[in-house]
C-alpha cells in the first residue's frame, strides 16, 4: 500500500512540527516550573515561616537566573535541529532578551505548546472512544446501555480536532519562529550592519598591510640595491676622473658604464618613490607632493591647502592613495598626453574630505575603462570608500578628480 | 668628517673628499657617533647621510641642525637618496652659509661634486637641482611667469648656489650674459641687487619661499 505523496508530506511535517513543539513544552515547562516552585516557596514563607525555606531559597533563585541564560543554547538547538532555524549564538550579550525569553515568553509558549499536545492526545482518545470503549467493564456498559451515541458523536468531534491539529501545530510553529527570531533573532539589518562591520575592518586591514609592504620594499631597497649602485657610479665616477692615461677605448668603456649607472639610479629612485617615499611617513602629503611635481617632465602648478597641525594629518592610508593618485596622474601625463604643456595639481581637505584634482592642458580623450593604470587608480581610490570622477573629452582638456574621506 | 652608514658608500666618500684635497677626521656610522665627532674634531666641513640607524628617517637633517647651530665653524653638507624640500627650507631657515643638499648619486659626478664640496666648506651654498625645482613648484606665482625659459635656468642655477662661472659653464654662454640674465632676473623679481654671489643666492632663495 502506498501513501500518497501529499499525506506523506503532511504527516511528516506534523512529526517534524509536534518534535519541535514537544520539545518546546518541556523546556518552556522548565523555566515556569521552576517559576512556581520559586512563587510558591515564597507565598509559603510568608503565610508559614518555614526554617528551611531560605536554604530552599538560596538554591532555586540562582536556579532560576542560571535557567535565565542556559536555557538559550538549547533553544538554538532546538531551532536549529527540529525546525532549521538558525539563531545567532548570544552568550551574555543581550541579558535583557534572553531572560524575557526564557523567563516570561518561552512560559506563555510553553502553554500553548501544552495545550496543543492535549488537544492532539485528547482528539486521538476522542476518535478512538469506540475502540478503547471494549476494555471497560461490561457492567458498565450495560449500566449506561445508550452510550453509543455520545460515543459515535465523541468520535466525529475527535477525528474534526484530529484534522485541526495539523494546521495549529502549524501555525504555532510559525508563531513560534516568529517570536523566536523578533527576541533571540538578530534583525537582518543589525546583521548586514555586521557584516559591513567586519568588512570594512577587515578591508582596511588589507590596505594597511600593503601599505606596510610598500614600504618594506621601500625600504629595503634603499638600504641594498640603491647603495650599491651609488657605491658602483661613484667607483666608475672615481676611475674616470684618476685613470686619465687610459687608450680612449677604455675611456668610452668606463664613460658608457658610469652613464648606464646614473640612469639605473635614476629609474629606481623614480620607481621606488612612486612606491611609498619615507617623507610621506615622516612629513605628511604636503611635503611628499613637490617631489612628485618637480619630477615630472612638465611644469607642475602645485597648490595644497591642508590645516596644518590639528586636526591632526590625514590617517597615513588616506595620504597614501592621495600620493598615489598624483603619481600615477602625473605618470600617465607624461606617458599619455605628450602634447600637455603644463599640469596643474590641486589637494586641499574640506572638513572631512581629502580632494585631490590633477588636470592637463593635453588632448583629452582618456578613458578610465581603457588601460590598466587609470582602473588601478580607481580601485585603490575605493579601497578607501573614496570617488573616483574623470572628464577628458577629445581635443582636452583633461581633469581628474579624487574625493577621499578622512574623519576627523 | 663623514656620516654614512653604508659602508661601501663611506669608503667611496672617502676617496672623493680626499681627491678634493680635504683631510678626513673621522667616520660615524650614525647621527650620534657623528655629533660626538663634530664636537672633538671641530671639522671644517661634516658631509652627513640623511637617512642613519637607529631610526633610518631623518636622523642625518637632525644632526646637521643642531651642528649647525652649535658649531657654526663646521660647514655641512648632506646628502640623500630623495631630496625633500621641506628639508631643504628647514636647513636654511636659520643659515644658509655653509650649507650643501645634494642627491647622493651627484657624488658619482666627481668633478661636480668635488667644486660642490669646495663650495660649501667656503662657507657658500650647494642644492640639488632637485629640491631647487620642487622649490620652484611651489613658488608658481606670477613673476615667475614673467621670466624667459632661460633666465628660469638662471634663477634655478643661483638657487643651487654656483657663482657666475659657474652658471655660464653649465649653460655654455658667456659670463657676460649671465650677468645680464641675472640683473634681468633681479629686476623682473623685485630682488636687491647685491654683489656678493653669497647675498644673491640669499635673496634667490628667500624669493623661493626658504631662507631667512
Amino acid at each position: 500500500m502506498t501513501v500518497p505523496p501529499r499525506l506523506r508530506r503532511a504527516l511528516v511535517r506534523l512529526r517534524r512540527d509536534v518534535a519541535f513543539i514537544a520539545a518546546g513544552v518541556t523546556l518552556h515547562l522548565v523555566a515556569l516550573l521552576l517559576q512556581v516552585w520559586v512563587v510558591l516557596l515564597l507565598l509559603g514563607t510568608a503565610l508559614d515561616p518555614d526554617p528551611d525555606t531560605p536554604a530552599v531559597l538560596a538554591v532555586s533563585a540562582p536556579l532560576l537566573i542560571v535557567a535565565g541564560w542556559g536555557l538559550t543554547e538549547p533553544q538554538r538547538w532546538r531551532f536549529r535541529a527540529l525546525c532549521g532555524v538558525e539563531l545567532p549564538r548570544q552568550g551574555f550579550k543581550e541579558v535583557k532578551r534572553q531572560f524575557g525569553y526564557n523567563l516570561l515568553i518561552g512560559p506563555l509558549l510553553g502553554v500553548l505548546e501544552f495545550l496543543l499536545l492535549a488537544l492532539l492526545l485528547a482528539a486521538l482518545a476522542a476518535s478512538l472512544v469506540l475502540v478503547w470503549i471494549w476494555a471497560v467493564p461490561w457492567e458498565w456498559r450495560v449500566q449506561h446501555h445508550g452510550y453509543t451515541t455520545p460515543a459515535s458523536y465523541l468520535t466525529v468531534l475527535g477525528l474534526v480536532a484530529l484534522a485541526a491539529v495539523p494546521v495549529l501545530a502549524g501555525g504555532l510553529v510559525r508563531l513560534e519562529i516568529l517570536v523566536g527570531r523578533a527576541v533571540l533573532g538578530v534583525s537582518r539589518s543589525d546583521e548586514l550592519a555586521r557584516r559591513v562591520e567586519d568588512l570594512t575592518e577587515s578591508r582596511a586591514g588589507a590596505v594597511d598591510a600593503a601599505d606596510a609592504e610598500r614600504r618594506r620594499i621601500e625600504r629595503d631597497l634603499h638600504d641594498g640595491a640603491q647603495q650599491r649602485l651609488v657605491s658602483l657610479a661613484l667607483n666608475l665616477g672615481l676611475a674616470k676622473a684618476t685613470l686619465t692615461d687610459l687608450p680612449p677605448e677604455a675611456q668610452q668603456v668606463i664613460d658608457a658604464a658610469h652613464r648606464e649607472a646614473k640612469d639605473a639610479i635614476e629609474e629606481l629612485n623614480n620607481l621606488v618613490r612612486g612606491l611609498h617615499p619615507a617623507v610621506l611617513d615622516e612629513l605628511g602629503l604636503d611635503a611628499a607632493l613637490s617631489g612628485l611635481a618637480a619630477r615630472a617632465p612638465l611644469p607642475v602648478r602645485l597648490r595644497v591647502d591642508l590645516p596644518d597641525g590639528l586636526p591632526r594629518r590625514t590617517a597615513p592610508a588616506v595620504e597614501a592613495v592621495a600620493y598615489f593618485v598624483v603619481s600615477e596622474a602625473l605618470t600617465n601625463i607624461a606617458k599619455h598626453a605628450r602634447e600637455a604643456t603644463r599640469a596643474e595639481v590641486t589637494v586641499a581637505r574640506l572638513g572631512e574630505i581629502l580632494r585631490v584634482v590633477v588636470a592637463d592642458d593635453g588632448p583629452g580623450g582618456a578613458d578610465p575603462s581603457r588601460g590598466t593604470g587609470l582602473k588601478g587608480l580607481a580601485q585603490r581610490v575605493r579601497s578607501v570608500d573614496g570617488t573616483f570622477r574623470m572628464s577628458s573629452p577629445v581635443g582636452g582638456p583633461t581633469m581628474m578628480s579624487v574625493e577621499l574621506p578622512c574623519p576627523m | 668628517m663623514i656620516a654614512e652608514d653604508s659602508v661601501l658608500l663611506r669608503i667611496g666618500l672617502v676617496k672623493v673628499v680626499e681627491m678634493a684635497g680635504f683631510a678626513v677626521a673621522a667616520e660615524a656610522g650614525d647621527a650620534q657617533e657623528l655629533l660626538a665627532a663634530v664636537e672633538e674634531h671641530r671639522p671644517g666641513l661634516a658631509v652627513v647621510d640623511v637617512r642613519m640607524p637607529p631610526g633610518f628617517t631623518d636622523e642625518g637633517v637632525r644632526a646637521a641642525l643642531s651642528i649647525r647651530q652649535r658649531y657654526p665653524g663646521t660647514a655641512v653638507l648632506i646628502l640623500s637618496q630623495y631630496v625633500e624640500e621641506r628639508y631643504a627650507a628647514d636647513l636654511l631657515a636659520t643659515n644658509t652659509s655653509g650649507v650643501g643638499y645634494l642627491l647622493k648619486q651627484r657624488v658619482a659626478d666627481v668633478e661636480e661634486f668635488i667644486e660642490a664640496l669646495r663650495r660649501v666648506a667656503a662657507g657658500g651654498t650647494a642644492l640639488d637641482p632637485q629640491v631647487v625645482a620642487q622649490l620652484l613648484v611651489r613658488r608658481s606665482s606670477d613673476p615667475l611667469e614673467r621670466l624667459t625659459a632661460r633666465e628660469r635656468d638662471v634663477l634655478a642655477l643661483m638657487a643651487e648656489g654656483r657663482s657666475n662661472g659657474g652658471i655660464a659653464a653649465q649653460l655654455v654662454v658667456s659670463e657676460s650674459a649671465v650677468a645680464k640674465h641675472i640683473n634681468n632676473i633681479l629686476a623682473k623679481l623685485d630682488l636687491p641687487k647685491a654683489d656678493a654671489d653669497h647675498r644673491r643666492v640669499l635673496a634667490v632663495l628667500h624669493f623661493v619661499g626658504v631662507g631667512c
